[in-house]
């Protein structure tokens, strides 16, 4: 039998049983594309960088979504529950490359509910919470500035599956910058309120902005692999774009010391703040009391 | 073809070229569960059906890296074909990205009739993204009255894929697809 919607298929329960909701009972997102791992590419240094890069997505996408039912304006939550969903594709896009480029086979779902705060790879700045709607402004549009100058420089990536996820990537954080700048543009302008708002906001991430440039031996190797980006070489385009955004209300970027990790260590090496243990708390804790639960 | 109750027509045995065609056919049927009025050949994401040895291929790519409706589809896209006696296996294809210029002039006319404004020409993504300060300057016509001239009140909408506009002329708001 055939249906006049899919909505429609769902009502009429002449599914498999285990969904009660439209976009669940997810499949592999890599389903049929072809995922070997490209010559002399070290397949777990591959599977290190994808994490990485689906961590931030990951772990941003949560932060995002907690705005929701928060946000200032309906038409601002919208936005940010696209951004989020933008984000979260992005993330199962690049846990399952993950799965099958460092050979354990773990699926997306095995990475987000089953890996423990120092398994997660992503940068410090993708999990703090924010203080106020100018705070959030502020760190998405240095996350967004700095994630499509490193989606922009994996379309030449020597892996075909990460140059494809990420060439896709670019068109949708194209739009979270401008919507993150132009909202930096609106605050800074509007009263002394918000652009004290959006002043602290930027000085809130100044420290969390360095680690976002910072290599690590996975990239390095990865890097003369002509797969990884170089993450020192987009620091003259970030610089550039913020440039521009601040430049547009004469607001300034303070000049603050960056965040100190651990022995050196931060982020991509598990090292994260102590907000982090909270955000995994409440995405994991479902699937962690209900272990393999369908729905 | 009819949705319900669908006869396959008469088909020999072994006929590799008409079992494709029939599988294009219910697969270009599927709708967008989002929105309902495009189909996946509308929407300009199916991107191919072909043969395998005996296996029947369906290639799709997906619109929004999160976009929910792909799996909707895959699943709803199975049901039909089952419907008819046809197997296919459904693979994903990620390059080239899908450009809202794939969706064709038929599901434009579509999204018009619906009362949302079909997307204008994507910009060219191969190179350095050009910062965007000020709300987009969009020459979108109002599907309802037809006006020239509409605003952008948000860069986001409903789904991933649209944007909120208000006619200059009749005042009313209405969605756009967004070029991607």
């Amino acid at each position: 039998m055939g249906f006049d919607t899919a909505y429609e298929a769902i009502a009429e329960e002449a599914d498999d049983g285990h969904r009660w909701a439209f976009g669940t009972g997810f499949t592999d997102p890599l389903a049929g594309v072809d995922t070997a791992v490209p010559e002399g590419v070290d397949g777990a240094d591959l599977g290190a960088y994808c994490l990485m890069l689906g961590d931030d997505a990951l772990v941003m996408s949560h932060r995002l979504q907690q705005w929701l039912a928060r946000a200032p304006e309906l038409e601002e939550e919208t936005a940010l529950a696209n951004i989020a969903l933008d984000l979260l594709g992005q993330a199962r896009l690049l846990l399952a490359r993950a799965g099958a480029a460092d050979g354990t086979g773990r699926g997306e779902d095995d990475y987000a509910f089953g890996r423990l705060e120092r398994e997660f790879r992503n940068v410090r700045l993708a999990e703090v919470a924010d203080a106020d709607f100018g705070g959030l402004i502020a760190r998405l549009m240095v996350f967004s500035a700095w994630r499509l100058a490193l989606l922009a420089a994996l379309r030449d990536s020597r892996d075909p599956v990460l140059a494809a996820v990420a060439a896709k990537g670019v068109s949708e954080v194209a739009y979270h910058r401008d919507y993150a700048a132009q909202w930096t543009v609106r605050l800074a302008g509007g009263t002394d309120h918000s652009r004290g708002r959006i002043a602290a906001g930027i000085a809130a991430v100044a420290p969390l902005t360095g680690e976002l440039f910072a290599v690590t031996d996975v990239e390095r190797r990865l890097n003369a692999a002509g797969v990884a980006a170089d993450p020192p070489a987009l620091r003259a385009e970030f610089d550039a774009v913020i440039g521009v955004v601040l430049a547009e209300e004469d607001l300034s970027w303070p000049d603050v010391p960056a965040l100190a990790g651990v022995a050196g260590q931060a982020g991509r090496h598990g090292i994260h703040t102590e907000a982090m243990g909270y955000l995994l708390a409440e995405l994991q804790s479902i699937a962690r009391a209900h272990p393999g639960a369908t729905w | 073809m009819s949705r319900r109750g669908a006869v396959p027509p008469r088909r020999r045995a072994g006929d590799t070229v008409s079992v494709l065609a029939l599988v294009r056919e219910i697969s270009e049927s599927v709708p967008d569960p989002e929105l309902p009025m495009l189909t996946l050949a509308d929407l300009g994401i199916l991107r191919g059906v072909s043969a395998d040895g005996g296996r029947v291929i369906v290639s799709l790519t997906p619109t929004y890296s999160g976009c929910p409706a792909l799996a909707e589809m895959r699943r709803d896209l199975a049901r039909r074909l089952a419907a008819a006696g046809l197997h296919a296996e459904v693979r994903t294809v990620l390059s080239p990205a899908w450009s809202s210029d794939w969706i064709t002039a038929a599901g434009r006319r579509k999204l018009a009739a619906a009362g949302i404004a079909p997307p204008s020409p994507a910009p060219y993504r191969g190179g350095p993204v050009p910062l965007t300060l000020t709300p987009a300057r969009r020459d979108v016509a109002c599907p309802r009255c037809g006006a020239p001239g509409a605003e952008q009140t948000a860069a986001f909408s409903g789904t991933a894929c649209k944007a909120l506009y208000r006619c200059a002329a009749c005042r009313e708001p209405f969605e756009y697809v967004k070029e991607i």
